[in-house]
Formats: C-alpha cells, sequence, structure tokens
C-alpha cells in the first residue's frame, strides 16, 4: 500500500479508485534486486486480490532445452517467475495479455497495467484505462486493488494533444503494408514523447495487429502511453472525438522523408541490408504474436522452409500456442521449420542460434532493443519480408514499396 | 534551484546531461553503469554516480527494476533530474531505498531550470528538493 500512495503522491492524485484487473511485468529477472523485492512481498503473505496476468519471464518454461545461456540466470529466472504465481497470479508469460480473451479489459474499465507495449495497446485499443504503470508499483495496485485515480484512469488526461496528420506523399499501397505501422509508431513515439497524440489520415479499421505495432513501438522511442487512430480506435470516431472539443497544442504533417528516415534508422546492419544481403536470423512475434499473425507466416511460407542455417523464431503465448496446437497449426509450422517460442521473447533469453550474420524483424521494438540486449545486427521488413527472406537466406524486398514516392 | 520531489534524498556529483531520452532497461548496463543503446548519442558513457540529468523518460516499464539493480550492483546514479514527472523511476528508487538502505533522489525540475544546467557541473542535493549548481 505505501508504493501505490507513493505514486498517488508522484501522479499528484487526491485519492485512490479500485481496479478490476492488473497485468504484472515484474515477473521478469533483472537481477537480484528483482528476487529481493518479491521475497520481501512473500514474507509478508502478500496476495493479489484482482485477477492479475503475467508478463513474460526470462525463459520458456514450457521448452527449457531452447535456453543457451548459464544455468545459473535461467533458475534465477524460473525462481521469480514462480515466486509471482505463488502471489495468486495467473501463469500467462505473455506481453500481449489483450489477445487472451480472458484477460481483455472492456471498454472503459479501470485496471493497473505495465509493459510499454501493453500499456498502449489498453488505452489506445480497448479503451480500458491505466497509467504508465512500471515494475514493482504494478503488483502493488494488484495486492491493493487499487490505483491513484490519476493521468490516464481520467477521461481528460485522455485528449490528444498533438495531431500527427499523414502527408498526401504516403503512397497507397504503403497504407496497406505492415511494414508501414512500426515505422509510424518510432515517429509517433519521437514526437509525442509522453503526450497523447492522435494520428489522421490512415484508412479506417486498421487491424488490431498495426495498432498493436504502432504502440509497441512508440512506447520504445518515446514514453508513449496512449495514442488515438482516426477511425480506428475507440476513443476517435472522429478528430473531434479524439481532440474532446478542445484546441491541440500541436498539428504536425508526418510525410515519406521522415518515415524513410525512421525506418532506416530500425536497420542497423552494414549498408543498410540491401535486397541480398545475407540473413542468420528472422525474429517474428514481438509482441507476441496473434493466431492471425501466426497463420500469416504460414500463408507466406506458402510450403517452403527457411535457407539451410537460417533460423525463422516466432514468439508468441503459450495459451495462443496451445490453441495452434489445437487447430493444427503449430505443427504444419514446425513441420516447415518454424522454432516457436512462449513465455518469453528472443531478444530477452539466450535463445537464437549464435550466428555472425544479421537478423532480421518486422518489430520496430524488436530492431530497437536487440541490438543492446543481445548483441545482433538488425535487418527491419514487414512479415512479408522477413518470411520471404528466410527462405531465400538473403534480405528480400518487396520493391517499390518504400522506394516510390 | 528547487525540484518537487519525486523521491526523497541527497546526493552529490557531476552533471551528465542526456542528448536523448534514456531507457534504463535495454539501454543501460545494470553491471557496470554503460550505456548500450546503441542509438543513443552518448552510447558508452558510464552513468554510475552521476546526476543523470534527463528532460524526460523513455521506453520500458522495466526500468524501476533495472535502477534498484543497478542500487544493489553499486552502479546506479547519483541522482536523476527530469523534465517530466516519471513513476516508473520515481517507483525504483523507492524500491531500492527500502531493500538496500540506499537513497537515490528523483527530483522533477522546470524545464528552463533543467536546461540550465551545463554537462559536467558539480551538483548537490539536499533532502526536500534543493538543488545547487556550481
Amino acid at each position: 500500500m505505501r508504493l501505490v500512495v507513493r505514486a498517488a503522491e508522484v501522479l499528484r492524485a487526491e485519492r485512490l479508485i479500485p481496479i478490476t484487473r492488473a497485468h504484472v511485468d515484474s515477473c521478469l529477472y533483472h537481477g537480484e534486486a528483482t528476487v529481493d523485492f518479491v521475497e520481501r512481498l512473500i514474507e509478508g503473505g502478500a496476495q493479489v486480490t484482482v485477477p492479475t496476468t503475467l508478463n513474460v519471464g526470462a525463459l520458456d518454461l514450457l521448452h527449457p532445452e531452447l535456453w543457451r545461456g548459464d544455468a545459473i540466470a535461467a533458475e534465477r529466472g524460473r525462481l521469480l517467475m514462480g515466486h509471482y504465481r505463488s502471489l495468486g497470479c495467473q501463469p500467462t508469460y505473455t506481453c500481449a495479455p489483450y489477445q487472451l480473451p480472458e484477460a481483455r479489459p472492456a471498454f472503459g474499465e479501470q485496471v493497473a497495467w505495465a509493459e510499454s507495449n501493453a500499456i498502449v495497446f489498453c488505452n489506445s485499443v480497448l479503451g480500458a484505462r491505466t497509467e504508465r504503470y512500471g515494475d514493482f508499483t504494478d503488483i502493488a495496485c494488484a495486492i491493493t486493488g487499487r490505483v491513484p485515480d490519476a493521468g490516464l484512469h481520467r477521461t481528460d488526461a485522455r485528449r490528444a494533444v498533438l495531431v500527427l496528420r499523414l502527408a498526401s506523399d504516403v503512397p497507397a499501397p504503403l497504407l496497406e503494408d505492415g511494414s508501414l505501422y512500426p515505422v509510424l509508431g518510432i515517429v509517433l513515439g519521437r514526437r509525442a514523447g509522453s503526450r497523447v497524440a492522435v494520428i489522421d489520415g490512415l484508412p479506417p479499421g486498421i487491424s488490431e495487429e498495426r495498432l498493436k505495432a504502432i504502440g509497441a513501438a512508440a512506447a520504445s522511442s518515446g514514453a508513449v502511453a496512449m495514442f488515438h487512430a482516426v477511425g480506428s480506435t475507440p476513443e476517435a470516431p472522429t478528430l473531434e472525438a479524439a481532440l474532446q472539443g478542445i484546441e491541440p497544442e500541436e498539428v504536425a504533417e508526418v510525410g515519406m522523408a521522415e518515415l524513410r528516415t525512421a525506418r532506416d534508422a530500425l536497420t542497423t546492419a552494414q549498408g543498410g541490408a540491401p535486397a541480398g544481403t545475407p540473413i542468420g536470423t528472422v525474429s517474428l512475434g514481438t509482441p507476441h504474436a496473434s493466431l492471425a499473425e501466426l497463420r500469416a507466416v504460414e500463408r507466406e511460407l506458402a510450403g517452403a522452409r527457411p535457407a539451410p542455417g537460417v533460423e525463422l523464431l516466432v514468439s508468441t503465448a503459450r495459451s495462443l500456442l496451445a490453441e495452434a496446437e489445437e487447430q493444427g497449426l503449430a505443427p504444419r509450422l514446425r513441420s516447415l521449420g518454424v522454432e516457436l517460442l512462449v513465455d518469453t521473447c528472443s531478444y530477452i533469453a539466450p535463445v537464437l542460434r549464435p550466428s555472425p550474420l544479421p537478423a532480421m524483424t518486422d518489430s520496430g521494438k524488436w530492431a530497437f532493443y536487440a541490438p543492446a540486449n543481445i548483441g545482433v545486427e538488425v535487418v527491419f521488413g514487414s512479415l512479408r519480408e522477413c518470411v520471404r527472406s528466410a527462405v531465400e537466406g538473403r534480405v528480400w524486398r518487396d520493391a517499390g514499396l518504400w522506394s516510390a514516392a | 534551484m528547487r525540484g518537487r520531489v519525486l523521491t526523497d534524498g541527497g546526493a552529490r556529483g557531476v552533471a551528465l546531461v542526456l542528448q536523448e531520452p534514456l531507457s534504463l532497461w535495454g539501454g543501460v548496463d545494470p553491471a557496470t553503469g554503460a550505456i548500450i543503446d546503441v542509438r543513443h548519442p552518448q552510447r558508452g558513457t558510464f552513468i554510475k554516480g552521476r546526476v543523470l540529468v534527463m528532460r524526460s523518460a523513455r521506453g520500458s516499464s522495466s526500468s524501476s527494476s533495472v535502477l534498484a539493480e543497478m542500487v544493489r550492483a553499486g552502479c546506479a546514479p547519483a541522482a536523476i533530474l527530469l523534465g517530466e514527472p516519471d513513476l516508473i523511476l520515481a517507483v525504483g528508487a523507492a524500491v531500492a531505498e527500502e531493500l538496500y538502505g540506499v537513497r537515490v533522489p528523483v527530483l522533477q525540475l522546470d524545464p528552463d531550470d533543467l536546461a540550465s544546467i551545463p554537462d559536467g557541473a558539480s551538483i548537490s542535493i539536499v533532502d526536500g528538493g534543493e538543488v545547487s549548481v556550481a
């Protein structure tokens, strides 16, 4: 309770309000401090008082054979994940709890979610309400069942103060391509910082997968906890609704020059990894792949397998994997040589086959963090580009998509 | 100058003015205190013992844990001065104090005050948020 009150002071809240559920990120091992903290809670006899899902942990508990790191780190990571279960949290171990039907809050529901991409999705796409909670605060809210009545829990703070208008030079085929959305997210995070922005000019009814990609990237390049997309997110049926009828602080146009620069910066591999550059790895599923994304991988493979020596790995939630097993999708993917990882992510756990060649990803977030976390050079591309590149063993580009103005 | 206290404490150190916001998770190696974010202009700089001056926070909600772990490992910054309030860093510092008895003050300064701090300045902070720059 002391931590929740501390949070209320930081956020200048006058009172606490009840929540209906929580999503806890503290179960990922970052060193002994994370164990010391939860052991203090366990000694105190704490239990969560609302349904609480868990974020990714340090390792894949269902496929421990994938771990390539040292045994002690695996043991500490596993211990921490178990400790959070013992507090009454559900062992979901996913960064995309919004893809689990039983964990999805309804519109307007007050919750306490951690994990930067989940926070954005919760606020923006579901219209449920959470502040940008981090480790320690998340479990404190889950135990007390209370959050400060402040920030994005309140309607006024959900108003967009920045309008990002897509310029007319963004071509229609690019709007239909998956690679635009993480790049747009990177631009959004840089421009918005921690402000709520509204994106105007996208076609209506953008899919949840694409909104997820925007949010995950924006929460990596900035401190974005919520955005609106006119015609796609529930609090932005119109631009005026997202602005709550108040003049925005800033209106900015986002055109191809800025998008291209942001897209190029996501690739760290030498020379910008033009088509034909050999790759060693393809990593998809950051945030965790939905069933639709798993099906898209199968569709793009079209019966082909990754080239010899190329690893194609997709991260997802254990409960979605179970569903994919039942549908026969997971066995089909495995028979084509796709590795499926659950409970963790390939830029957290040492699971990728060591390779001197760059790794390709369709995720702005993975491209952002993987170079520092696991020491790989990254090539960014759409899911289609990633899968075809895996099959060819070299970067394959959807020609013209980003070059034609 | 006086800051708004997000997590209280006293500290002394040399200012490290970040040219761009930094996510502690994925951006700093908690075992050494070095900036490892490959896109950060100050990659390779050590934040251990420095007074971190940062316009705004960024990135991962795991940064609370990373700050607490840096304190445990003895690699934490001496203090963090922000232009915007940040719950994630404030709570990381509060938990570190609770677990290890080490205080890393986290203060929110007026953006103009924050911008007036030169990189390399000697900073001292006393309980209650009083900041002196020499």
